[in-house]
């Protein structure tokens, strides 16, 4: 789905005041505008009539601050911002790492054996399937996909020290 | 007339070469299994496909990638139906009462009735896009630097309102997108911005890394968080007849959902999915017994089902004519054909008519490619969806690390897909759009160089962006569109959106 689920209407204020999701993200967007104007004030920034590279990342770091405060000031009526609601960051977290071994791995152990440890890792680690699915999932995956987009698509894939 | 319809011959004969024939073939399934399977939508799936097309011409990666967006529609549709999953977002409102169907055991007769709108719609929109987009481009052609500013700032403000989402959140998501287009070379002195000391990141943010990471992979990582197994039913074939009631009752709502979904196609933001919340909310305001909905009215999954077929056409309309991209999902299209040297704008139909025509003819060969597909084999289709999603999402995530390295070549990519991921998995988290943030990262060259050039054009002063009559009326509405966003917010009254249905329920 593309579509997030809107913090808007339909949800109960929960009354009081306390935390809320859009002091949250508005302040966090608005500070990040700040940061965005200020690094783009080192950039040459032209002059009004003649803009340099400076110039728009500069005016939309203002509005992204002035958005960011938007939301703020609008955000009295988003539902409070509770941590309990992140409960499956850490899943979230550990599918993420997969990846990211992935990006560290891939050129320097070559395409096979980089998916095959990837797959290893999601479906022996994280989701504890039998090893032997898991296995022969490795083997077919990172094989099977290697001959169908390196031979028959011909995308080149990268190769690791092993030199394969 | 005559014209067109010579020029659609020689499209005919382009579509109808077995290869090509085999391009929209493997699109249209590839695009039904993406539609299906929850974690894959057509923009995910499209920005993964992509490096499988740089072999091809850009006619058969455009027909290719084509089939990919229409055939997820209809896949879509298929779990929506059958098991209340929608498998991309423009099936939500199907879900509703296709799924009631279903419990009554009509969800033969509502996947039936979802096929054929898609078909008609589908078909009824390449009519309108083969007629719309030829005088479209002609006007273009004299679009300078200023009209091409403010159709692009238009475009963000209007994808902005239709979401019916919080404005100023719309619109931070869309400052950001652009500051994220921006990140590299700028497009006129070379001066590299926000690079740190990433050689990668002089050329930009690639479209795909950042499609995939927000659309897909965040998806993804909240899918898998919470994965459970479905039961599939698979329904019998002679369930697939719907009944002669069945079918009255979905000419009017087919009819008004084509042409709905072909003009909220055209106009920019997520028009597969506002599309179709819109066709939902007014077959529910125009039935005499509304009581039904959401109870099994077939209504309910005639109209939404062929709007939301019809805004993918429509879509394609700023794309060819104007070289402008409505949507996230025709901005990774146009990269799909740019990277074969194919320069989108208006003079793409008068350069190229083998690939405009071509891919015209391709959608009706396509549609016809789907509605063959879908009603008979849809016992083969959602057999897919007995595979455990554990299983399913390691295979998906290796497969974006395949596609998203594959088009640079760059393990930059993969950690920008990561990073996008992240991002996404919190917007959705909180509330917020990533549609906004994507069209704006496509956009911001195109609008950085057009707003540069224009006040070089005119020495400097800003009037020319008021002075030239297209341009002012652009930037009126936009300000009109601000504007009724202003007062909805202070009045906090409910205005046509909600009434419509355009709030979001899902």
């Amino acid at each position: 789905m593309e579509r997030a689920p809107s913090a808007a209407p339909g949800t109960p204020p929960s009354g009081g005041g306390g935390l809320r999701d859009d002091y949250v993200t508005g302040a966090a967007l608005a500070l990040a505008g700040i940061l965005i104007a200020w690094q783009s004030w080192h950039y040459p920034m032209g002059s009004l009539a003649e803009p340099g590279p400076g110039y728009l990342p500069f005016a939309l770091g203002i509005a992204l601050g002035v958005f960011g405060a938007l939301i703020v000031a609008a955000g009295g009526r988003s539902p409070a911002f509770r941590w309990e609601r992140f409960g499956d960051g850490l899943k979230a977290l550990a599918i993420l790492a997969g990846l990211a071994f992935a990006a560290l791995a891939l050129e320097r152990l070559g395409y096979r054996i980089t998916i095959a440890v990837l797959l290893f890792y999601y479906l022996g680690v994280l989701e504890r399937r039998p090893w032997i699915t898991v296995l022969v999932l490795m083997m077919v995956v990172s094989l099977g996909s290697h001959y169908l987009f390196a031979r028959l698509l011909r995308v080149p894939l990268p190769i690791g020290v092993f030199g394969f | 007339m005559l014209e067109t319809l010579g020029s659609l011959a020689t499209g005919f004969e382009i579509a109808l070469q077995p290869q090509f024939l085999a391009y929209a073939f493997a699109g249209c399934v590839i695009g039904t299994l993406v539609g299906m399977l929850p974690g894959l939508g057509p923009l995910a799936g499209i920005s993964l496909l992509l490096p499988g097309t740089f072999g091809l011409s850009p006619t058969a990666a455009l027909i290719m990638l084509a089939g990919v967006y229409y055939g997820a529609m209809y896949g879509g549709s298929t779990t929506s139906i059958l098991m209340r999953i929608p498998g991309e977002a423009a099936s939500v409102m199907t879900c509703i009462d296709g799924y009631a169907m279903t419990q009554k055991g009509r969800g033969g007769a509502a996947l039936a009735v979802a096929a054929i709108g898609s078909f008609v719609a589908g078909t009824l929109s390449v009519v309108g896009l083969m007629l719309l987009a030829p005088p479209l481009a002609e006007f273009a052609i004299r679009f300078g630097p200023a009209e091409y500013t403010s159709l692009l700032v238009v475009g963000l403000i209007v994808l902005a309102y239709m979401s019916g989402s919080s404005m100023p959140k719309m619109l931070a998501m869309a400052a950001l997108g652009l500051l994220c287009g921006m990140i590299g070379m700028d497009v006129m002195t070379g001066y590299a911005r926000f690079t740190g000391d990433v050689i990668a990141l002089r050329d930009g943010l690639g479209i795909v890394p950042v499609a995939v990471g927000l659309f897909g992979i965040s998806e993804i990582i909240l899918s898998a968080a919470k994965a459970r197994e479905v039961s599939v039913r698979q329904p019998k074939l002679r369930e697939l007849v719907p009944t002669g009631a069945e079918l009255k009752a979905s000419v009017g709502p087919i009819a008004r959902g084509s042409v709905l979904g072909f003009l909220i196609g055209i106009i920019p933001g997520s028009a597969h999915i506002i599309s179709s919340f819109v066709s939902y909310g007014i077959e529910r305001r125009l039935s005499k017994t509304p009581e039904r909905f959401g109870k099994g009215a077939v209504e309910g999954v005639a109209g939404p089902e062929s709007a939301n077929n019809a805004a993918a056409s429509g879509a394609f309309v700023p794309m060819l004519a104007l070289g402008v991209p409505s949507g996230p999902i025709p901005a990774v299209m146009l990269a799909a054909i740019m990277i074969h040297g194919v320069i989108p704008g208006p003079l793409l139909i008068a350069e190229r008519p083998e690939i405009f025509w071509g891919f015209i003819a391709s959608m009706y060969v396509g549609n016809v490619v789907l509605l063959l597909l879908n009603l008979p084999l849809v016992g083969i289709f959602i057999q897919v969806l007995r595979i455990p999603y554990r299983y399913l999402y390691p295979l998906i995530l290796t497969l974006c690390v395949i596609g998203v390295y594959a088009v640079g070549q760059s393990v930059v990519d993969i950690w920008i897909m990561i990073a996008m991921g992240f991002l996404g998995y919190g917007m959705r988290k909180l509330g917020y759009e990533p549609a906004p943030l994507v069209l704006g990262m496509v956009i911001a060259p195109q609008l950085e160089l057009s707003f540069r050039q224009a006040l070089a054009l005119s020495g400097g002063s800003y009037s020319i962006f008021v002075a030239r009559p297209v341009s002012a009326a652009l930037l009126a509405l936009a300000l009109v569109l601000l504007a009724l966003s202003v007062r909805t917010a202070l009045t906090r009254r409910a205005d046509w959106r909600q009434r419509l249905g355009l709030e979001e329920r899902a």
